[in-house]
Order: structure tokens, then C-alpha cells, then sequence
């Protein structure tokens, strides 16, 4: 167990690490050229006219702030504690993905990069990255599962339609995992002219900390918002965890903050106890090395990364940020997995009972807020983190509930 | 002064001592340690030094090889196909050693499945079993301590890669903890992909020496034996990989099992590579 800090968003250290967590194992290759990504953020960082830029882009492209709403009658059906939602599924491109796509493309143009690359599960942080690219007018090429490009189909066309270039990738298993490689493949090869734009706060430092500030906005919002609103902080917070940037995005504003209990959800898929049959790197899985960064990880005896598996694509990677591996050692964020079939249920009662059709992976955690709410005194408050829009799911919805589209 | 000046000689140097006074570059060669089956690929790393290898890289199979191109790619698949472990590539070693006590094994590969096995016990179980050197792609010098400053305090060299962009400013920290010989990647990308330019090759080469006493391998990009005597003639000696075991997938059956032709196929191609390097004429350095 790493020894409880006197802070918990004084992280990562100048070498990259949450404890024992994170770094930077990259092919020599690359690390120059992590380096020099680390130097131009830490300069873009602390320039006025970069964050005024980017927060210009946030009030009139992005949709910014996303609103904090009261789910009143969600509340009322589960009948205890009082249940926000946090609208990033309402941002332009439909999920909190841009929030880290715009930060990335101006960071990516002040280098003075050429080209974009990518890597995408579900295909909302493929779609988000096209469409800054198309914005500021950068090749964009995107690297995706062939077995997500798939499932996804809307999202490959829609990334066709804004300009990218999407290559199916076979290597593996043609999952997320599998696309990180080829995308890293991509970065070596092409060192020089290129930009990977990473989609989840994991990978190399300065990545895992680079992608939680952009996506910080989320829980700098709300921490305004619910004072506003309730006059208080929230009793309890909730996200999806796959790589973990949503759900670091809501949490890090609030994570010296003792009395807001914290919950991340992660995906478990067929359930727990089923081997490779799942995506709960923290709950089933243990540290090791993977793509940049120490962290969990599904693996096998001898050091092997399993595939893991979730129904939401979004979801389906074997690793986790490195800062949630931190705070589930130092137990300061509660990391729990909603099944499937859970999360079917979820996903059926939000659209129901409030109008909202959540993407599967905030489904996930909404399937959590639906056996914690109930439990609490109606006075207490929860804010989960409604990351992302369903639109992309419906089909793999029909299917699950037997429905031919 | 560089560590190797104040380590005991090792199978690495002497070696490499022996080919320098030959005259000529050294051949050292990868295989994917499993690849295609158990039994076929300790005949195959048995057969290499026979066929002319001087030094032998043996790849220690991970499911998620970033840096390398397809046909390493599908050499490690079938590796773990095959059901190849640590334990089983150790005991391969093992078995190597027994019979082969001059030859030295650089164990290549990611850090995951020794982090996996443990690092101390990884390190003791690789130098009992006889291995003389680490090259570990995802481990740059900014985590030595993970790995790099373990294995040299265990007696076993700690092989860095020095790539295109690793510029004359980054070098000397890339040098520091470098031991054996320096392994100088010829092209920004993965392996098997492209082919190395001699002359860029060569500027290279005489840039890392500006840095270093240690003898500099170039690899990535060198599959026939002209190229390796191309390149050889401007380092002190060269890699092959992908060409190997692209031979070892050419001589698999339909059903991808190991035939008659498996351990000759590879045997042969690394006899006319080192026909290859054996021709060129290196100037004497100092």
C-alpha cells in the first residue's frame, strides 16, 4: 500500500509518477520526442493565451459549461439520495472526449506538428480527434480494432465524413489495445511530422496528466455548479472508468475534498470471476507495464496482456490510467464493476424515466448510482458523470434486446 | 571511463575480440525464443553459432510488441501459441549453455513479463541459466533503476538502443549504463521495415564512437547478405531479425507446425549472412 499523502493532486512527479505508478517506458525512439512533448506543455501551460484560446473554443465549438441537471424523477424512482448528472454527453461530438482533443490540437499546432494520429475503442475520441483536425485542418489518421471498426460502424463513417483516414487494425485481437500498438508503430515510424493524439489519460508521461487537465474542466464545472445549486459539495461522485479520463476529469477537483466519497465503475462484463471475461483492470487485474505507463493491468501468470471484454467498446482495454491506480492503492477513490447486464438495465431506465440515452459507458456507472442511491438519506447528493451520448450504441443495444434494425 | 573498462571480461567482450581480430564486422542474430514450437526452436538457437552467428539475440515473446513490425509480430503469436513462457525460454538457455559455453545470449524483449516473474528472481534465474545480456525496448535510460542498474549489479550487461533521434545531447545519458556493445537502431520505425542507408549508417556509427569505446551493432533494416555486409563495413557488426524469422514461417507446414525444413532453412540463411560479414575487410581501430 502506497502511505496516504498529505495531498492527492500534487501528482505525478517530474519523472511521471503517481507512487509507484506511471513513467515512461517508450522505445528510445520516442523519448526524445516525450520529452520535448513535456517541455512545450509545460510552457503552454502556464500561458494565458493558450488556456484563454482554448477556453474561447470551449464556450462557442464545445458547448461549454455542460449543465449540471437534477434528475428528478430518476431520484424519485430510486427514492433516496438526490441524483445529478453531469452533461458532458451534450458537448459537441457527443462526449467528453473533445474536452482533450481541443487541448491536444493546439498543443499539437504551437509544436508545430504536421499530422495527427490516433487510436480509438468506441470511436468517440476517433470522431472527436477528426473533428479538430477538420477544424484546424490537419491529416488525421485513425487507428481503430478491425473488430471495433465492426461494432462501431456509425462512428467509422462519421470519421470518414470529416476527413480521416481510418485504418482497421487485425494485429491481436482487433481491439483498443491492439490500435494503441499500431498507433505507437505509426509514432516511431513517423517521429518527426507527427502528433499522437492520445484519447484517455494513460500512456507515456506527460499524457496521463496532460489528459486529466484538459478533461479537470468537467469537475471544476460541477464543483461550481452544485454550489450553486445546493449551496454544497456533493456527498458522492461517480464515473465510468476504461482508460479513466472522464471519470479523473470529475474526480481530481474534488479529491482533497475528505467528506465527497468517490466511486469509479469499471467495466466486468460477463462478471468478475469469469476469466478474460471482463475489462476491471483494478478490480481483477494487477501492476504491471503496458503501453508508457505502470499500472493495472489484466494479465496472465507470466506477464501476458489478456484481451478483457466489456459490451461497451469504450470500455474494453486492459489497462487504467495510472492515477486511478494510485488512488485505488492509496483508497482514496472506491473502484467497483457493473456487469453487462447491469449496465443493459441502466441504460433502458435513464431512457425511460428522464429522456436521456447515455452511452454505454456512463450506463455503467448510472447501474452503480441505482444500488447506491437507494441506500442513502434523501438529503444526501450524488453527481455522476453522464459522459457520453448513446446515438453510437443503439445498434448494439437492438441486438442485445433481440430488436433487428 | 566507461563501466566496461572496470567489469570483469565477459563471453560479450572476449567475443567480440575474437571477431575484431579477424578483421570483420560480427553477425548477430534474433530469433523469437518458442518460435514455431519448443523443441524446433532450441534446435534452431543450438544451430546458429554453427552457421556462422557470433552473437545470438533471443526474443522473449510479449503479447503487445510495439516496436516491432509484422513478421516479429507473427513470430511471437506463434511463440505463445505454442505456449512459450519465461521459464521455458530460460530453460532453453539452459539447455544452450550446456553444450555452447562461448557463444553469448542477449535475452531481447519488454519489460512486462520480467516485471511479471519478479526482477530479482529474473535476474538470478538469466544469469544461472547463462545469459550475458538484456535489451529491453520500453525501458529508456530514465528507468534505470527498474532493470538496467539491477542487472549490472547481477553481472549481466545491459544492452541500451541509440536511434536516429537520439541526438548528441541525449547520447552520453543513453551511453551511461551501457555495457557489451551499443545497438544502434538504423531507422525511425519497427522492425523489418525499410532497409538502412550504408552512408547514413556510417555517419552514425562514427557519431555514437565520438561517445563511446563500446563496439556498435547496427540493426533494424539489414535482411540479405549484401545489405549486411554493406552496413557491416561501417560498424562492428549487424543485426538480423525479421529476415530469420520470415525463413522460419516460410518453412512452416499449412497447418503452421515445424517441418524438415524448419531448422535448415534458418541455419542457411545465416551461413550466407555470415559469408556476408566474412567478406568484408574492416580498417583497424584503436
Amino acid at each position: 500500500m502506497t502511505v496516504k499523502p498529505n495531498s492527492f493532486r500534487t501528482g505525478p512527479d517530474e519523472r511521471g509518477h503517481f507512487g509507484i505508478f506511471g513513467g515512461r517506458y517508450v522505445a528510445e525512439t520516442l523519448m526524445p520526442l516525450i520529452l520535448e512533448l513535456d517541455a512545450a506543455y509545460e510552457t503552454a501551460k502556464k500561458d494565458p493565451s493558450f488556456q484563454a484560446e482554448l477556453d474561447g473554443l470551449h464556450a462557442t465549438y464545445t458547448g461549454r459549461p455542460s449543465p449540471l441537471y437534477f434528475a428528478e424523477r430518476l431520484t424519485a424512482h430510486l427514492g433516496g439520495a438526490k441524483i445529478y448528472f453531469k452533461r458532458d454527453e451534450l458537448n459537441h461530438t457527443g462526449s467528453h472526449k473533445i474536452n482533450n482533443c481541443l487541448g491536444q490540437i493546439l498543443l499539437a499546432r504551437r509544436m508545430g506538428k504536421t499530422r495527427i494520429i490516433a487510436e480509438t475503442g468506441a470511436g468517440q475520441h476517433g470522431v472527436a480527434s477528426a473533428t479538430v483536425c477538420a477544424r484546424f485542418g490537419f491529416p488525421c489518421e485513425v487507428y481503430m480494432g478491425a473488430t471495433d471498426v465492426q461494432r462501431q460502424a456509425p462512428n467509422v463513417f462519421r470519421m470518414k465524413l470529416l476527413g480521416a483516414t481510418v485504418h482497421p487494425v487485425t494485429a491481436g485481437h482487433g481491439t483498443l489495445k491492439d490500435a494503441m500498438n499500431e498507433a505507437l508503430r505509426d509514432w516511431v515510424t513517423n517521429v518527426e511530422t507527427t502528433y499522437y493524439l492520445i484519447g484517455t489519460a494513460a500512456g507515456p508521461h506527460p499524457y496521463p496528466a496532460m489528459v486529466r487537465d484538459f478533461q479537470s474542466v468537467i469537475g471544476k464545472e460541477t464543483r461550481e455548479q452544485i454550489l450553486a445549486a445546493e449551496g454544497r459539495l456533493p456527498d458522492m461522485l461517480v464515473a465510468a472508468v476504461g482508460g479513466g479520463s472522464n471519470a479523473i476529469g470529475l474526480f481530481h477537483p474534488f479529491l482533497d475534498d475528505e467528506d465527497v466519497a468517490i466511486v469509479g465503475v469499471e467495466a466486468g462484463g460477463h462478471g468478475i470471476d469469469v476469466h478474460n471475461g471482463h475489462a476491471a483492470s483494478l478490480t481483477g487485474g494487477r501492476p504491471g507495464v503496458l503501453h508508457g505507463n505502470r499500472t493495472y493491468l489484466l494479465q496472465d501468470d507470466d506477464g501476458q496482456i489478456l484481451e478483457g471484454h466489456s459490451i461497451s467498446a469504450g470500455l474494453d482495454y486492459p489497462g487504467i490510467g495510472p492515477e486511478h491506480s494510485f488512488l485505488k492503492d492509496t483508497g482514496r477513490v472506491s473502484y467497483v464493476p457493473i456487469t453487462d447486464e447491469e449496465t443493459m438495465e441502466a441504460f433502458q431506465l435513464l431512457t425511460r424515466v428522464e429522456g436521456i440515452i447515455p452511452a454505454l459507458e456512463p450506463a455503467h456507472a448510472l447501474a452503480e448510482v441505482m444500488k447506491r442511491a437507494p441506500a442513502m438519506d434523501k438529503d444526501q447528493i450524488i453527481v455522476m458523470n453522464l459522459c457520453g451520448r448513446g446515438d453510437k450504441d443503439v445498434f448494439t443495444v437492438g441486438k442485445m434486446l433481440g430488436y433487428a434494425l | 571511463m566507461s563501466p566496461s573498462e572496470t567489469r570483469p571480461v565477459t563471453r560479450i567482450d572476449t567475443r567480440l575480440a575474437a571477431v575484431r581480430a579477424e578483421g570483420r564486422p560480427a553477425l548477430v542474430t534474433f530469433v523469437t525464443a518458442g518460435d514455431p514450437d519448443p523443441e524446433t526452436s532450441l534446435a534452431i538457437l543450438k544451430a546458429l553459432p554453427k552457421a556462422g552467428a557470433d552473437i545470438v539475440e533471443f526474443g522473449m515473446p510479449f503479447s503487445d510488441p510495439m516496436a516491432e513490425g509484422p513478421p516479429i509480430q507473427a513470430a511471437t503469436l506463434r511463440a505463445l501459441k505454442a505456449g512459450q513462457t519465461m521459464a521455458k525460454t530460460l530453460q532453453m538457455v539452459r539447455a544452450f549453455r550446456a553444450e555452447d559455453d562461448g557463444t553469448p545470449i542477449v535475452l531481447m524483449g519488454y519489460y512486462n513479463p520480467i516485471y511479471s516473474y519478479g526482477v530479482e528472481r529474473f535476474l538470478a534465474d538469466a544469469k544461472a541459466a547463462g545469459v550475458d545480456g538484456l535489451i529491453i525496448v520500453d525501458l529508456p535510460p530514465e528507468e534505470d533503476d527498474e532493470l538496467c542498474v539491477p542487472a549490472l549489479a547481477a553481472g549481466i550487461s545491459f544492452i541500451r538502443l541509440a536511434t536516429p533521434t537520439t541526438d548528441d545531447r541525449r547520447l552520453p545519458a543513453v551511453l551511461a549504463n551501457t555495457s557489451g556493445f551499443v545497438y544502434y537502431v538504423s531507422i525511425t520505425g519497427i522492425t523489418g521495415a525499410g532497409s538502412a542507408d550504408p552512408t547514413r549508417v556510417a555517419a552514425a556509427v562514427a557519431r555514437i564512437k565520438g561517445h563511446t569505446d563500446l563496439p556498435v551493432m547496427v540493426g533494424f533494416g539489414v535482411r540479405t547478405p549484401a545489405q549486411a555486409a554493406a552496413i557491416g563495413a561501417n560498424a562492428d557488426g549487424v543485426v538480423v531479425g525479421s529476415a530469420l524469422v520470415d525463413a522460419v514461417r516460410d518453412s512452416l507446414d499449412g497447418e503452421g507446425r515445424a517441418t524438415v525444413k524448419t531448422v535448415a532453412a534458418v541455419a542457411d540463411l545465416v551461413g550466407a549472412l555470415s559469408a556476408g560479414v566474412r567478406a568484408v575487410r574492416l580498417q583497424p581501430t584503436g
